[in-house]
């Protein structure tokens, strides 16, 4: 029995540590983050999702979307890239240049080299960071998903599978909400091949009264419903659709740097 | 220890056994019925839009939680009280609370499921209960926790064996994580993505420390039992428990989560490091077993339990090859996780639990199984299962993995070449389904025959005639 209390001490020892190293650990360094600034700008980041959203995230739990959907962009590294910003007096001579120069992928000496050969040339350029990998190159973000893009949000759901696609930056690259709502209804109808199952029952179908619902779905033929009906969204499937346009992660960030596009334009 | 000892040692278990086992059995065909249906909807996508409930978010979790929680937990408690009872070789004193204890936890998982299907899922892996159903498992799990250490505090045979230690741990382990989680995740919750941390931390003890503590103490228990060979040795078992505590318990974070990367990085060094007590543990279940001289099995419990163990040390040698960064970044998003995860629960602990059981129930109800022929066809059904699930998941993944890993092939070719193998996958529930529903039969066979003899007996009790001494002359 001695033997016996001495394993139950040092079982309990290990059990603590694995505690403090996983829940009272992250808690000490982020419990108490706040929003951090832009890179190269005065805004910080993250603002808190307005309401719709905020609700929306609700209906992304309830129907467990996490199931299938990851919301973390990967990223293998960053590389710089070379631009140009303008030729100078000698056009043709940097453009010789340029073309026997290698300007994408490169490493920051590679990129100090180039930049010094153009330079000598005449030539104004400017030197981007961009993030590689996989996930960047498919256009599902700009950077990878850091804690900060889960500062408000409570269920974090950064997801296991990807069943579906990514969505940390869903709300970026979508055209907009009435392309969202129509591919939660009819996802065979944005996406050729998709095997998302459809969520009807976020939608009602009721007969057109007197003039049509300003909500009403725009939808092609094969997936429109009877003549004189029309598929109106209920207040789930708006909260869920303004939740989704609501993930943009593509600010960069002291730990997730890289250059915007929209300083990129000279 | 007299024969008659160890009949009433088994005896006095009969009622939370039958029980705990009786509703475990339930939730696993309930589990298996939920993952098919879940399965379909890769099958036929189509079909499930209308209502809330059949979408593959609600039945995917249920189906996860009726395994974790309403079979794995109950039968391992179960079992962890009959292997204290006979440890001890002291009678289990009290068993109302078992009962009682049982009872709370079955309902609790009947609320749990109920709740993920009417949405209030807290959105959290492994912890998709709603908070009132949480609370039912903490107390019922207190309850039962606390009188099954009570029971072996008062044992009479003070030694401690190995399978004390594994199965103490886990005891201890369940209500600290799970108080932890909840009170953190849906008490009051913590900011940002110290959420999703302790989620992680949960889900891994829960699902692989819990379950590896139990299906492996149950091992050593059994495994010498069955190949009549002392467990080798005490001071092997004795490593491999602490490895397997602190390895175990600190990882979780995968790689490439949006975290501080100290995270990530130490659990993937704490899963390549697993590798030190499940070698421990791989060479104890082989110097044990091997030339034992009962070592036969006919598909009964030995059987099973062996098959167990090794399906542990698969499941255990998968976490170990994505702790390697270059193979985890290509399974890390896909099918192979829900490979692990199933056997990790149900080739390896389900199917330990399986033998026990078989080994337990006649033994403490005094009745044999109703149909001891289908012990074997289920045997065979659930390692066929599982082994098809666990190997087309696998390849799938990879295969899956590489494809996402490629910017130039489109996203939907990587789900369209999941297809033929998560149709060879749902083969795979199909025949877990028929084990499961031929274990449910023997076991609810046997409680009712149970009942039948206790309302047989309390029959011939009431028209019995008085004997001579009660009646006044």
């Amino acid at each position: 029995m001695k033997n016996g209390f001495v394993i139950f001490l040092a079982g309990f020892a290990v059990l603590v540590t694995s505690w403090g190293a996983f829940v009272l650990g992250p808690q000490l360094q982020l419990g108490r983050a706040k929003q951090v600034p832009i890179l190269n700008s005065t805004d910080v980041y993250p603002i808190n999702r307005p309401g719709e959203a905020a609700q929306g995230l609700q209906v992304y739990r309830a129907n467990g979307c996490a199931a299938c959907h990851t919301e973390q962009v990967q990223q293998d590294g960053v590389a710089c890239e070379v631009v140009l910003a303008s030729a100078g007096k000698n056009p043709a001579v940097v453009s010789n240049l340029l073309s026997t120069l290698k300007l994408n992928g490169l490493t920051e000496e590679e990129a100090q080299a180039a930049v010094d050969k153009i330079t000598a040339a005449g030539g104004k350029v400017e030197t981007h960071i961009v993030a590689t990998g996989p996930d960047i190159a498919r256009g599902w973000g700009l950077r990878h998903s850091v804690a900060e893009d889960f500062l408000y949000d409570f269920p974090v759901q950064p997801g296991s599978v990807r069943i579906g696609p990514d969505l940390a930056g869903v709300g970026s690259r979508s055209p907009g909400a009435n392309v969202v709502l129509q591919h939660l209804y009819a996802p065979k109808s944005v996406v050729k091949d998709s095997a998302m199952p459809p969520f009807r029952y976020l939608f009602e179908v009721r007969k057109i009264g007197g003039a049509f619902s300003p909500d009403a779905l725009n939808l092609p033929k094969e997936f429109a419903p009877a003549a004189g009906y029309e598929v109106v969204p209920k207040p789930e499937a708006k909260h869920l659709a303004a939740y989704l346009l609501s993930l943009h992660a593509d600010v960069p960030l002291y730990d997730a740097p890289f250059t915007p596009a929209a300083t990129a334009k000279p | 220890m007299t024969v008659n000892d160890t009949k009433q040692i088994d005896s006095s278990c009969r009622v939370p056994l039958l029980v705990l086992f009786g509703g475990a059995a339930l939730w696993l065909v309930v589990g298996s019925l939920l993952a098919l249906a879940a399965s379909l909807t890769f099958h036929m996508p189509d079909k499930f839009g209308d209502c809330s409930w059949g979408t593959y978010g609600h039945l995917q979790p249920a189906a996860d939680d009726a395994l974790l929680y309403g079979f794995c937990i109950p039968a391992g408690l179960g079992v962890l009280l009959w292997i204290f009872a006979r440890l001890g070789q002291t009678p289990l004193r009290g068993a109302l609370v078992p009962v009682v204890a049982a009872h709370l936890w079955h309902l609790g998982v009947l609320v749990g499921l109920v709740g993920i299907f009417l949405g209030d899922s807290t959105g959290f892996t492994w912890l998709e209960f709603p908070r009132g159903g949480s609370a039912l498992l903490f107390f019922a799990y207190l309850l039962l926790g606390l009188w099954a250490l009570m029971n072996f505090s008062g044992r009479r045979d003070r030694g401690m064996f190995p399978s004390h230690w594994f199965l103490i741990a886990a005891l201890f382990l369940f209500p600290w994580i799970y108080s932890t989680a909840n009170i953190l995740l849906v008490g009051w919750p913590v900011r940002g993505v110290v959420q999703a941390i302790v989620a992680w931390w949960f889900g891994n003890n829960l699902v692989f420390l819990w379950t590896s503590l139990v299906g492996i103490g149950a091992a050593f228990y059994f495994l010498p039992k069955f190949s009549g060979r002392p467990l080798h040795s005490y001071y092997y078992a004795l490593f491999a428990f602490w490895t397997l505590l602190i390895f175990g318990s600190m990882r979780g974070v995968p790689v490439g989560a949006p975290v501080p990367a100290w995270l990530p990085t130490l659990s993937a060094m704490n899963s390549l490091f697993l590798v030190v007590p499940v070698m421990a543990i791989a060479v104890i279940g082989w110097k044990t077993v091997r030339g034992g001289a009962a070592a036969e099995c006919k598909g009964g419990s030995f059987c099973m339990i062996k098959f167990g163990f090794v399906a542990f040390i698969l499941s255990a040698l998968l976490l170990v090859a994505v702790s390697c960064p270059q193979f985890g970044r290509v399974t890390q998003f896909t099918w192979f996780g829900a490979a692990q995860t199933q056997l990790q629960l149900y080739g390896f602990f389900s199917i330990t639990m399986f033998g026990a059981i078989y080994y337990i129930l006649p033994r403490a109800v005094g009745i044999e199984f109703a149909f001891p022929k289908l012990i074997r066809v289920q045997h065979w059904c659930a390692m066929l299962g599982v082994i098809i699930f666990v190997v087309s998941l696998v390849i799938g993944g990879v295969e899956q993995g590489l494809k996402l890993q490629d910017p130039h092939v489109a996203f939907a070719d990587s789900t369209k070449a999941m297809l033929p193998f998560l149709r060879a996958s749902t083969t795979g529930l199909l025949f877990m389904l028929l084990a499961n529903l031929l274990f449910a039969l023997n076991i609810f066979v046997m409680i009712l025959a149970w009942k039948l003899s206790v309302a047989k007996a309390l029959f011939a009790f009431v028209i019995s005639p008085l004997t001579k001494s009660e009646v006044k002359v």
